[in-house]
This record gives C-alpha cells, structure tokens and sequence, in this order.
C-alpha cells in the first residue's frame, strides 16, 4: 500500500470523526446522540461479520457469539473485578481473540451449512451457559446493578455527551482497521479464498490458517460491537447472545450490501430507523420488516450501498 | 441444576413413566416438523428456515376448523393439506427465485415470511394464547400405568406419528414417485435430462413438507397452547434434530427427535435451565465429530 493512501483514509477517518462528534451540535436531542451510539455498536458488528461473511466467504450464523462475550466479559469485569476501563476494555478483546481460536479452529473445519450451524450450535451454547449460569450472569433477568464506568484520562463515560464521542472514536477507528485489513495483501487473499479456496492451496496459501485469523479477527471486531452495547445500557442481557443478534447482522449487511465495505454500515443506519420509524408509525412492526425484507431479498440483492454504488459505476461506464 | 430431582424421578417408575410419554409426544411432534425439514434440505439442498411458521398455521388452521367444523378429523385433514398448498405456492412464487443464490439470500426470504406470517396471525386470530381443548373423543380419563398417566391422546398421536413415518419411508424407498425425488436429489439436471419435471418434483416435495409441519401443528393444537412465534422455538428444534440425525435422512430425523423430546422431557427436571444448553451440546459434538450426522452419508 502506498504511503499516499494511508494519509488520505486517515484523512478521511479523522474529517468523519469530526464531523459525527459536531453533529449533535445540528440535532441536540437524546434521541440522536442514543441512535449513533447504539450504530456504532452494530455498525462494527455487521461490518465484523462482513469480513466473515461478504470477504472470506465464511457464511456464519453465530457471530452473536462475540456480541454477548464481548458484552459479558467487560460488563462482568468491571463489575466483579473493578478494574479500569481501558484495561477491561483490552482484556475482553484479549478474551474474544482466544474464545475465537477455540471456536474457530473448530468450526472452519467444516463446510457451508455445517459451518453455519456449527457457529449456532456455539452461540447458543453461550446463551445457554448465560441462562442456566445465574449467580454469575443474572440469568434470563440480565446482569443487575449496573457497569460502573469509571473516569480514565479525564474522560467520564458516565456522562453521556463523553461517551458518544467516545463511540464515536471506537467506531471510526475500527472501520479504520476493518477498511486497511481489507485493502492488505491479507484482504486479498481473504477474498481468493472466498472465490476459489481450491486455487488459493494450490497458490500456496495456507487456506485454513487465513480462514481461522480472518474468524479471530471478526470475533474480536464482533466482541467491541457488544462493548459497547453493554457500557451504553450499563448491563448486559442473555438477548446479546441469542441468535436473533446474529440475525439483524445478517440483514444489515444484505440490506447495505454484502459486496462493498460500508454496505453493513448502511444497513445498519437503515436497520435501526426502520426499527424507530415502523414502531412509531404501526403495531405491525413485523409484517412491514417482512414486506421490507422480501423486496431486499427479492428485487434489492445488491443492497442498497450495492446497487447505487452499481448503478453510478454503470452510468460513468456508459459516459465516457 | 438438580440433579438430586433428576435420580429421584428415576427411582420411581410412574414419574420415569409420565416424563417418557411426554418426552415422546414432543419427540413425536418435533418428528413431523423435521422430517419435512429434512426432506426439503435433502432434495433441494436448501434450508427453510420458516420452517416452524408452518407448524404454526397448522395449528390455527386446525383450532379454526375445529370450532367451525366441530369436528377433529377433518380439522386435522384439512390443516394439513391447506399448510401442504401454502408450502406449494411459497415454493413457486418465492423460493425457487433464490435457489441459485447463496443461502443468505434463502434465509432472508424465509425471515421475511416468518415475519409477516406471525403479525397476520396476530391479525387474524389475536394477540392473546389461544387453546383448542381436547376434542371429545379423547375426553376419557388418562390410562394408568405403575402409577404413571397416560393420557388416550398421546397414544393415539404416537400411532398417527409412527404411522406417518412409516408411510414416508415407503413412499421415499418403495414407490417410482420416491424414486424420482432421490433422483432429483442427487442429480437435478440428469433427472430433467430424462424428462422428469423437476420444478414439480420441487415443488411437491416442499407441499410434502409443509404438509408434515401443518399436520405437527393442528395434532399439538389439542395439547399446546398456540400464540403468534410458537414456530420459533420447534424451528430451533427440527434444526438440532436435523443436524444430529443427518440432514436428508427420515430414520435420523426420528431417532433424534425423539432423543431431544426425552432431553427435553428429562431435563425439566434435573436441568431446567440449561435444557437449551444440553440439546446444543448434543448437536456441537455430532457435528464435530460427525458433520453428516448420526444416520446421514459421508459429503
């Protein structure tokens, strides 16, 4: 990679950073600053499970797993163990690497929909553990008494104008990394595998070895996204971890576009106003979501990002 | 955990007694729903995920039946058939247009429908948990066997259920119709070569399908309550069953149906909070160790 590209997403990174942590100053409400902060939380996630999904052609139902690990592990040591923040912080993403490993050296053994299920079986098992576990975990009630948040280096999480740029932050930086490990000659290969994984062994790649970082990598993305969810609601539910998390993902990412970096992203933002505006408007949340669902799987495959991004390149084609 | 409960129960006969009959009722249940899940998964290599929303309006099509009708037969009959024709028309109209999608696509279209299905339930027949009762038929007081109750209606939904099994693995291994579905199953193009419709046999295998789960569905309406979602949890279910037995294979589907009925009859009892758990387990270790499933064929 060049140096100038580094300079200009970095440039780029830094000017979206700026701009989401003005925003409020546009739209002052609560509702607002909540909706970015719960986006950030399953933008990173969606777009973690991107790199399983859309770029190694891993088609993983359990990525909910690292969701409610993630939200466990920080709210629970922070509670249990009251350390500080930042090292709680890295001690979850440390914990999701390793739980990651496990699982996924189990799981890429296996092919399409065994792999999926397999992934299931584990996230489910986690909800099981968080369920039956209550002394621990609170049970089905969800972790009670609430995460202390702590201030570190002068920043009060507990104050809710810091912690939306404190998401804000920890959004834009893990799209930052997410983006680069794409681009990289890892990214590459990531997306060799998915297209031909019998042409990526034949090329010498170890296909296993790139599968299992690319699932560490994605845990540990998929574990920040429950983070945060966890320090914004100052608990953690076993809902975390059920499959239904893992769900959502999977439509954010179809609705946005599975093929372009930024279509869970955007799936996401879609996702979640939908969520807002559709309970507002109706009781039959579901039947719209499903309609909605239907026209995306059915006429919208591209996704939404996919298909503008598609319909432009097209136009310029036609153009010049 | 209670595992004390758990060795108490089984140390006397009648409660070993009540918890294996319920254990097989569920067992019995969950059979219809992944047998046709299998069968779908095994002929077209795709997975119906909305699986479970058709047991579920076999059981509302059978409560209103039966309160029009008053009478259980043809409540039964006519769910069954009216979910087997809803399977046929999902099939035509919307899932032979992702077949050749991934299978993320499939999973949209089936939680797409799996929402609309449960808010027109909610629509149609209300929010609130609704009961059938038992018909009168099998308002006869419970058999009693060394202590243990067994209700008339679990005998006579274990007979109509080994029945049915029976029938489905005369129909897939003794008649030219099973034989054309294995065709197809293994070679759609070949089979259509022959001159086979194959977009036929698809679409009776899924109206088969849907059939078995409508047929599930209105023989739990005497004994479940019914709300909008009950599909979800027999859906999770029929998946652990599918994937222990083998994907493909009805033998499978039976004898891992009717270990999770017993799982899940037992462990209301010595485990009643990880019940979820242990079935999980189950199924992580099958496809660990054998991703094809206890009866399935090596990929």
């Amino acid at each position: 990679m060049r140096g100038s590209t580094v300079w200009r997403d970095t440039a780029i990174a830094v000017a979206a950073l700026v701009v989401l942590v003005l925003l409020p100053l546009a739209f002052p409400g609560k509702a607002f600053s909540d909706f970015v902060i719960r986006l950030s939380a399953f933008a990173i996630f969606a777009t973690s499970l991107n790199l399983l999904v859309g770029y190694t052609g891993l088609v993983s139902f359990g990525h909910g797993l690292f969701y409610g690990l993630g939200a466990y592990s920080f709210a629970l040591m922070m509670q249990k163990l009251g350390t500080s923040i930042p090292v709680a912080f890295v001690a979850t993403l440390g914990v999701s690497a390793l739980i990651a490993t496990i699982v996924g050296a189990i799981c890429i053994r296996l092919k399409e929909i065994y792999f999926s299920f397999l992934t299931l079986a584990f996230q489910m098992l986690l909800h099981s553990i968080i369920i039956a576990w209550t002394p621990l975990t609170g049970g089905d009630q969800g972790l009670t008494g609430g995460v202390p948040r702590p201030p570190f280096l002068g920043i009060r999480l507990d104050d809710p104008h810091h912690l939306y740029v404190f998401c804000c932050v920890i959004l834009v930086a893990s799209l930052y990394v997410m983006w680069h490990l794409v681009r990289s000659p890892f990214g590459y290969t990531m997306r060799m595998i998915r297209d031909n994984p019998r042409r990526a062994e034949f090329l010498g790649v170890r296909v296993w070895r790139v599968r299992l970082l690319a699932f560490v990598v994605a845990g540990v993305f998929g574990s920040v996204g429950g983070l945060l969810m966890s320090l914004f609601v100052s608990s953690a539910y076993p809902d975390f971890a059920y499959w239904t998390i893992s769900g959502e993902a999977v439509f954010m990412i179809l609705m946005g576009g599975i093929s372009v970096f930024f279509g869970p992203l955007v799936g996401a933002v879609m996702l979640l106003l939908l969520n807002d505006v559709v309970t507002r408007m109706t009781e039959h949340y579901s039947l719209m979501l499903g309609i909605i669902i239907l026209c995306f799987a059915l006429g919208l495959r591209k996704g939404l990002l996919g298909f503008v991004l598609w319909a432009w390149a097209r136009r310029r084609a036609s153009t010049s | 955990m209670d595992p004390q409960a758990l060795l108490t129960c089984f140390s006397t006969a009648s409660c070993v007694i009540t918890q294996t009959t319920g254990g097989l009722i569920s067992g019995m249940l969950l059979f219809l729903v992944a047998a046709g899940l299998s069968l779908i998964f095994g002929t077209l290599k795709v997975v119906n995920f909305m699986h479970g929303s058709l047991y579920m309006l076999g059981a509302y099509f059978a409560y209103s039946l039966y309160t029009a009708t008053g009478s259980f037969t043809i409540a039964v009959i006519g769910a069954a058939l009216g979910v087997g024709l809803f399977g046929l028309i999902f099939e035509r109209l919307f899932m032979s247009r992702v077949y050749n999608t991934d299978v993320l696509m499939q999973l949209l279209v089936c939680y797409g429908f799996i929402l609309i299905l449960d808010d027109a339930v909610k629509i149609i027949w209300g929010a609130e948990f609704l009961s059938m009762g038992m018909p009168a038929a099998f308002q006869r007081p419970p058999i009693m066997l060394a202590g243990g109750v067994l209700p008339v209606y679990y005998l006579f939904l274990i007979g109509i259920t080994l029945g049915v099994a029976l029938l489905l693995g005369v129909l897939l291994t003794r008649t030219r119709a099973g034989k054309i579905v294995r065709a197809a199953a293994v070679n759609p193009t070949m089979t259509s070569a022959l001159g086979i419709n194959t977009a036929l046999v698809f679409g009776g295998v899924f109206a088969l399908g849907g059939l078995l789960a409508g047929l599930s569905g209105a023989l739990a309406a005497p004994v479940r309550s019914m709300v909008a979602g009950m599909g979800f949890s027999i859906l999770i279910e029929s998946f652990i069953v599918t994937v222990i037995g083998g994907m493909g294979s009805i033998g499978g589907a039976l004898v891992g149906a009717l270990l999770i009925g017993l799982v899940r009859s037992f462990g209301t009892i010595g485990f009643p909070l990880f019940t979820e758990g242990v079935m999980f387990l189950f199924m992580t270790l099958v496809l660990i160790t054998k991703p094809s499933g206890l009866f399935g064929k090596e990929q």
